[in-house]
């Protein structure tokens, strides 16, 4: 299963997804820039991105938690999500997302 | 495990002097197990925070998740594990200068370190030990163009007197508790506050928003769900902030300052100057001393680099044990050092308090 991420830049990448992983970590392991400073632990929303809106639909909604978190990220859209909060599967091969502002290491 | 155990940390006055062995820059989980390690070689360590309490990145981002790979501890919340370490480093007295950065270090005479914070403390060590994580927190800032310019004039991410902002419009921006706080405590000295958040849900306590709401329908201040787009006016004085929102459209909210309040990120911050070599953001060190390219600055935890490197607590924990080693050749160059054990030597023992 593939996911695409297009990064600060533009440039799109097309990412090997593995089942059950989170969406920043399979960004983070392919050495994509991404700060994801907590870690995984939906505390920071370091791991912003904007959802393709064909993928909106089919994610799992955010929990309060998240929508919380993404309170203090700049620049929230309504295709906002933390990419430490979607779970890879295959019901989600093909999944696009763009690394939002925020996102970036220093 | 009981509160009555955990030691307040021992705040000294800012803007004073101090002399001390080792200087640690960063108060999280790393630098307060680095007072432990100094401690049994009786190394006395002064601590310097930006945040206000110590704990570093587990207090400040994560204090109630659950942390599971601590040696002997199956699971421990971020605060927890904090708590733990400060009650195990009690017994060897750290002085903490918190709320404040490392800004400047200067080599002395002497041969040792002037540090140099924020708030204009001087510490004076033999040592330097940097244990600043991911670096200091900042607070992090609404992505609009420009923002800088207005920075400390009319933008600002926190509050040190409320007077500045006394009859003045002010936008709040943000939508937690510090949002939602600063906005009912300044509503009665600015002449107009808007809070403005970008949805109609607020993670803040739940009295504030009661508060907040109350206080919106009463007159006493603006609410406006809406986006922030722009900021309006000549830089460094702000005039208005542009805002979207769903319902209104676009318009522009008058105002002298705003207020962004949004939580904190990690920024690298003056470490960066302290003329030692990085390595894409971080410190590289050998992996016998963890010393810096600088002799008697050391690194350790998620800031430094060497081949092999896991960001992990328990790396930082073995990298601080090792450090304390190198750093006892500095503060005591004419002793010997013996190696203990806590568990056998009465020595240990009777620093620890416990023999």
């Amino acid at each position: 299963m593939k996911i695409r991420v297009t990064d600060q830049t533009g440039k799109e990448h097309e990412l090997e997804g593995i089942e059950g992983w989170r969406v920043m970590e399979i960004i983070r392991d392919w050495g994509l820039p991404i700060k994801a400073e907590c870690g995984g632990a939906c505390s920071c929303a370091t791991c912003h991105v904007y959802v393709d809106e064909d993928w909106m639909d089919r994610l799992v909604p955010a929990t309060d938690e998240e929508l919380e978190m993404l309170d203090t990220a700049p620049a929230v859209e309504d295709n906002s999500r933390l990419s430490c909060q979607i779970l890879m599967s295959e019901a989600l091969d093909g999944l696009h997302v763009t690394l939002a502002p925020g996102s970036e290491p220093d | 495990m009981e509160n009555a155990r955990i030691a307040a940390p021992v705040q000294a006055e800012p803007g004073g002097e101090y002399r001390t062995d080792a200087v640690i820059v960063g108060a999280g989980p790393v630098g307060l197990f680095a007072v432990f390690e100094l401690g049994l070689l009786d190394i006395k360590a002064h601590l310097i925070d930006v945040l206000e309490v110590p704990g570093g990145q587990c207090a400040e981002l994560y204090p109630e998740k659950p942390i599971y790979d601590i040696p002997a501890l199956p699971v421990v919340t971020g605060q927890e594990l904090t708590d733990r370490l400060m009650q195990q480093i009690a017994p060897f007295d750290p002085v903490f200068h918190l709320g404040q950065t490392a800004e400047a270090i200067a080599k002395t005479d002497e041969g040792r370190w002037r540090v140099t914070t924020s708030a204009g403390t001087v510490v004076d060590a033999r040592v330097i030990v940097i244990a600043a994580g991911g670096g200091s927190f900042t607070p992090k800032k609404p992505a609009l163009e420009g923002i800088e310019a207005y920075e400390g004039t009319s933008v600002f991410y926190a509050v040190r007197k409320m007077d500045a902002f006394r009859g003045k419009r002010l936008v709040i921006a943000g939508g937690g508790d510090s949002a939602l706080d600063w906005a009912l405590n300044l509503k009665d000295v600015a002449e107009r506050v808007t809070l403005v958040h970008h949805r109609d849900g607020f993670r803040a306590a739940p009295d504030s928003v009661n508060k907040m709401r109350s206080a919106v329908a009463a007159g006493e201040m603006d609410l406006k769900i809406a986006k922030l787009q722009s900021l309006e006016g000549a830089a460094p004085q702000l005039t208005g902030v542009g805002v979207a929102s769903k319902e209104t459209g676009d318009e522009t909210i008058p105002a002298d300052a705003m207020l962004a309040f949004y939580g904190l990120t990690m920024k690298l911050g003056p470490v960066a100057n302290f003329g030692l070599n990085l390595h894409e953001n971080l410190i590289p060190v050998d992996t016998e001393k963890f010393e810096t390219s600088e002799p008697s600055i050391f690194a350790v935890g998620d800031i430094n680099w060497y081949p092999g490197k896991l960001k992990l607590i328990l790396s930082g924990f073995h990298e601080t044990a090792l450090m304390a080693q190198a750093a006892f050749r500095y503060v005591y160059p004419d002793a010997k050092l013996r190696f203990q054990y806590t568990t056998s030597s009465t020595n240990l023992q009777q620093k620890l308090g416990v023999a």
